[in-house]
């Protein structure tokens, strides 16, 4: 005998434990109980093997390792004892699962102890396996288990059932060797082996088709029978909960008379008259009728159509709805979710008792109810449904307010039957829960208010009181109340567009120039909203000279900032308030109507986009807030790395940067066709061309714009801001442009014949050069041409630096690779050569166009010749 | 499917754990420590069911005990919740009149009677009378 080993009792070790005063002390007793057992182990001490595992059962549950115990269990479980064997097995339940390597070992005892004689440890071995087997012990087993499912007597048959089910579920090939077992188990007349056998069964079911197939011709009709049986059945004490007879068993039938109802008529229809017996005469007000009484509400809801009972099902849900325990109404809501797909109608009657539930203060509750709303709106009942959540959100917790912008957002975006009312609910929910709005929202809410020129004063209006009431400031109404007061600042000091619903309001100008200065010097103002105040700065500053001097005292205490983009800002915007008076006026215009149809389409592009990340970024800034001013060249590189893919966002940014907006083309393709003509747009494109610095350091949305407005003066505008922004004020448009196009890198390749089977054209030829195309088309994209354009000069003097720019119109995609060279030398004595690639979205419908325009030096003097090139293939 | 049976007290000591899928120890310990966060602080008004990951926890408090059943998130939470008071019902036949300290004590026959009314995460028998004749019949072998 161990001289350590005290030889404690376990209810005496539990007694020393609970004395423990601290943990500490706790964990020294472990400590001291543990090295006695182990001391205990080591012996092979037999008498103490039982006593000894209980004891780690215990420490184990306070959360002590055990894992030295292991293999006292597998010897327990070894011994030929019942009280040994029951120890051990409970002991390998909880000390050990089913990933324990160890755990292989004790197949060879459970198979043992499975055709043991004794059947109380035939039990134990089907409740251990139950419990933990893993898959191999699945395999090995399944022969065993499935002979026990005929044992004579009934604990053992619902274990073995119970047991089955693990095994399907760890190897589901396994299934079809039960099928007819279980069958059996369905004419029991033991409830404990009858709700064994039907689980079983519908696990079957779960797991092989030929199992459902079997059971819904063989078990149908048994199973409503014995439903109806138990249903009827007299008042039966050992199984009575609540005065009903073993509510679990009508559950369970319940759920697998689902399983056989489900997409099966005959089946369904067979099960008819005891779901409608359920349905009514279950006893409501316990909780065990209610369990029931859900179960069958979702039977009803699962099976095959039958019109009546819906009804009878969806006003069940209706007085649960109206049931004072939480409970209940947490279920119901849960099944009016689903019911909601099945008679949207018949929920529709129920929705007055679902708000309420919104208001609930249990939040799980409130989320269902919230989620339940969501999918009753319609345009006929926006309105109302809409005012109750927005009231709610002014008294919601604080955790819930998220979920619930979110959705009224989104209920709001869905059904606005008007641009005002949309706005109006728009502006107050900025103002209850502003900081809990997303980005995308409150940027649709800009593009919306944008679009909608008549509201445009009362917006700004209504914004400036929001903005005047909210005594804690919600940053994206801010960002809405600052871009608003940029734009249409003059609106709001000279109450232009009233509408008969408004209040005169005065605000002087000082006023409005006070709202974007709030939004710089709030302490919680981020940098998106300080850059956005400064530029509501700028445009104020011309839409009031007189404010003009205070304005640029402002700007100017940012020069210092050390946050770069507020610096560069300040700099930009000082100088052109001090020095470029002239151009300020037209540098600030209002902002073009955004386009919505553009705006949306390139939401959805981003959302499920491929290569959409540029593209995001810019949507990111409405306002003329670049955060990155990317250097053009950057974004021209792109051109010539990235292959664009055909309709694919990501490869529209090079022709937003150029204005040309081709990524919304093909979607808009077919609802939206191009009312301009060919040779407008490329006139267009042309002149936008030249100004690419401008779009990339001026907002996207500014860019997704450019459809239908003049583009000289905004263009005028944004180029020189672009220029400003690289802090050259006084730097020429073109030159950089053409500088920056010259980064395509030239290099030399020599001149090869092209066979395809379209027609080479000549398409351009002046004096002294000649450019000619050849076209070939990659198999599988008939829309997309690959063009060789080589250039030929027929001059003597050679030709360097040598450019070739083009653009097409939107519903066209042109990629440029680089050219073979910088220079073509003279009298036709050698080429450049140049792929372009371009892609057709209205393939079949509109034919190529193309405008080009070549850019080099002869004798280092500059010359540039333009061409407009028509003469393609009618079928490219 | 019952994923796991959880017995805990106020202040969070486990009585009764049992896994019917397989967790890392470590794992348990957390399962555990979160699920009490979850019911502890919840107000008796609320509902007795709670989100937990991709499944729900049922509990229902008995004095200072909470029993917590993790089921499927499809499954029926009325019958859960009924599932458990049916054992509380015979662990209180049981031990008659049951109070923390049996449990304690006698955590292994716990675990037996357990055993006997939920197998595999599914229930196994229904019928408080069946389990208590049962258990009596197994006291007879020790």
């Amino acid at each position: 005998m161990n001289p350590f080993y005290s030889g404690t009792r376990l209810r005496d070790m539990i007694r020393a434990i609970r004395a423990c005063k601290t943990a500490a002390e706790e964990r020294a007793v472990i400590r001291k109980e543990c090295a006695a057992i182990r001391a205990s182990i080591d012996e092979n001490d037999h008498d103490y093997r039982h006593r000894n595992l209980a004891k780690l059962m215990f420490i184990h549950m306070l959360g002590y390792p055990t894992h030295f115990g292991q293999m006292e269990c597998l010897k327990l479980i070894a011994s030929a004892g019942f009280p040994e064997k029951r120890i051990g097995y409970l002991g390998l339940m909880l000390l050990l699962d089913e990933r324990q390597e160890v755990l292989m070992l004790v197949t060879n005892s459970l198979k043992q102890d499975l055709n043991h004689s004794n059947q109380y440890i035939v039990g134990l071995a089907l409740c251990a396996l139950g419990n933990i087997c893993s898959a191999e012990m699945a395999r090995d087993l399944a022969p065993e288990v499935e002979r026990l499912l005929q044992f004579r007597d009934p604990n053992i048959r619902k274990k073995a059932a119970l047991c089955s089910i693990r095994i399907i579920r760890k190897v589901p090939d396994l299934a079809e060797n039960f099928v007819n077992p279980a069958a059996s188990l369905l004419k029991e007349k033991h409830h404990g082996v009858m709700i064994t056998g039907v689980q079983l069964c519908t696990e079957l079911c779960k797991h092989s088709s030929e199992a459902l197939e079997y059971f819904r011709k063989k078990s149908t009709e048994a199973m409503v029978k014995t439903l109806k049986d138990l249903v009827n059945s007299p008042y039966a004490p050992e199984y009575d909960i609540a005065g009903i007879t073993d509510p679990f068993l009508h559950i369970r039938m319940l759920r697998f008379l689902r399983v056989l109802g489900q997409g099966d008529a005959d089946a369904s229809d067979c099960m008819n008259d005891i779901l409608a017996q359920v349905a009514t005469k279950t006893e409501s007000n316990k909780n065990s009728g209610n369990a029931i009484l859900y179960e069958c509400v979702e039977t009803i809801m699962s099976i095959e159509d039958s019109g009546g009972l819906r009804v009878l099902a969806i006003n069940i849900l209706g007085r649960f709805l109206s049931n004072r325990d939480n409970n209940i109404r947490y279920v119901a809501l849960n099944m009016l979710m689903k019911a909601i797909t099945v008679d949207a109608q018949a929920v529709q009657r129920h929705r007055t008792t679902i708000l309420e539930c919104v208001k609930d203060s249990d939040a799980s509750i409130r989320k269902r109810a919230l989620d339940l709303v969501y999918l009753l709106v319609n345009e006929s009942n926006v309105k109302p449904l809409t005012k109750e959540l927005i009231d709610f959100l002014e008294v919601a917790d604080q955790e819930f307010k998220g979920d619930l912008t979110a959705k009224i957002c989104s209920i709001v975006a869905k059904y606005s039957p008007e641009k005002i009312w949309y706005i109006d609910q728009m502006l107050k929910v900025l103002s209850e829960a502003g900081n809990f709005v997303k980005d995308e929202v409150w940027h649709a809410l800009i593009v919306v208010i944008s679009n909608a020129s008549d509201l445009h004063g009362y917006t700004v209006r209504t914004l400036y009181r929001a903005f005047q009431r909210s005594s804690e400031q919600q940053e994206s109404l801010l960002r809405v109340a600052v871009w608003c007061t940029g734009e249409y600042g003059d609106m709001l000091v000279n109450n232009i567009g009233m509408l008969d619903i408004e209040d005169p309001i005065v605000v002087t100008e000082s006023d409005a120039v006070d709202v974007a200065e709030t939004a710089i010097k709030r302490l919680g103002s981020d940098l998106t909203t300080k850059a956005m105040g400064m530029i509501a700065l700028l445009k104020l500053s011309s839409r009031f000279p007189s404010c003009s001097e205070r304005i640029n005292n402002s700007i100017v205490q940012y020069k210092g900032s050390l946050v770069l983009e507020l610096q560069q800002r300040s700099i930009e915007f000082n100088s052109i308030i001090a020095s470029h008076q002239k151009m300020r006026s037209v540098l600030v215009e209002r902002m073009p109507v955004l386009d919505e149809a553009t705006f949306i389409g390139k939401r959805a592009g981003s959302m499920t986009g491929s290569a959409s990340t540029s593209n995001a970024a810019a949507i990111n800034l409405p306002n003329g807030v670049s955060k990155s001013s990317a250097p053009l060249v950057d974004l021209l590189d792109l051109s010539s790395d990235d292959v664009p893919v055909p309709s694919s966002s990501g490869g529209g940014f090079i022709q937003d940067l150029l204005g040309l907006d081709l990524s919304a083309a093909p979607e808009k393709s077919g609802s939206n066709p191009t009312p301009i003509s060919g040779a407008d747009v490329l006139l267009d494109l042309l002149s936008i061309g030249t100004s690419p610095p401008a779009q990339s350091t001026a907002s996207a949305t500014d860019i997704l714009s450019n459809q239908e407005k003049s583009p000289t003066s905004q263009l005028d505008g944004l180029s020189s801001l672009s220029s400003l922004s690289a802090n050259k004020p006084s730097a020429a448009v073109s030159s950089p442009t053409i500088d920056l196009l010259g980064g395509l890198s030239p290099n030399l390749a020599s001149e090869d014949e092209n066979g395809s089977v379209y027609p080479s054209i000549v398409a351009y030829e002046s004096g002294s050069l000649r450019i000619t195309f050849d076209f070939s088309k990659t198999a599988g994209s008939p829309q997309t041409t690959l063009i060789l354009a080589t250039f030929k000069n027929l001059s003597p003097n050679s030709y360097t630096d040598f450019i070739f720019q083009a653009a097409v119109p939107k519903f066209l995609q042109l990629h440029l690779d680089s050219a073979s060279a910088s220079t073509l030398p003279g009298s036709g004595n050698g080429s450049i050569t140049q792929h372009l690639r371009v892609t057709n979205s209205q393939y079949g419908k509109k034919h190529l166009v193309m405008r080009l325009r070549i850019a080099y030096k002869v004798d280092d003097k500059d010359v540039l010749e333009e061409g407009q090139v028509s003469n393609f293939p009618r079928n490219l | 499917m019952i994923r796991f049976i959880l017995l805990q007290n106020r202040q969070g000591k486990t009585r009764l754990a049992k896994y019917y899928v397989p967790l890392e120890e470590s794992e348990k310990h957390k399962v555990e420590y979160e699920v009490h966060r979850l019911v502890v602080n919840r107000d008796p008004k609320f509902t007795n069911f709670v989100e937990f990951r991709t499944h729900k926890v049922i509990y229902r408090r008995y004095a200072g005990l909470f029993f917590s059943l993790c089921v499927d998130i499809t499954d029926n939470e009325l019958a859960y919740l009924e599932c458990i008071h049916l054992f509380v019902e015979i662990l209180d036949h049981f031990f008659s009149n049951v109070c923390e300290l049996d449990l304690v004590f006698n955590f292994h026959k716990v675990y037996l009677i357990l055993d006997e009314f939920i197998l595999a995460g599914e229930l196994q028998e229904t019928s408080k009378k069946a389990i208590i004749e049962r258990m009596g019949e197994l006291e007879k072998l020790e």
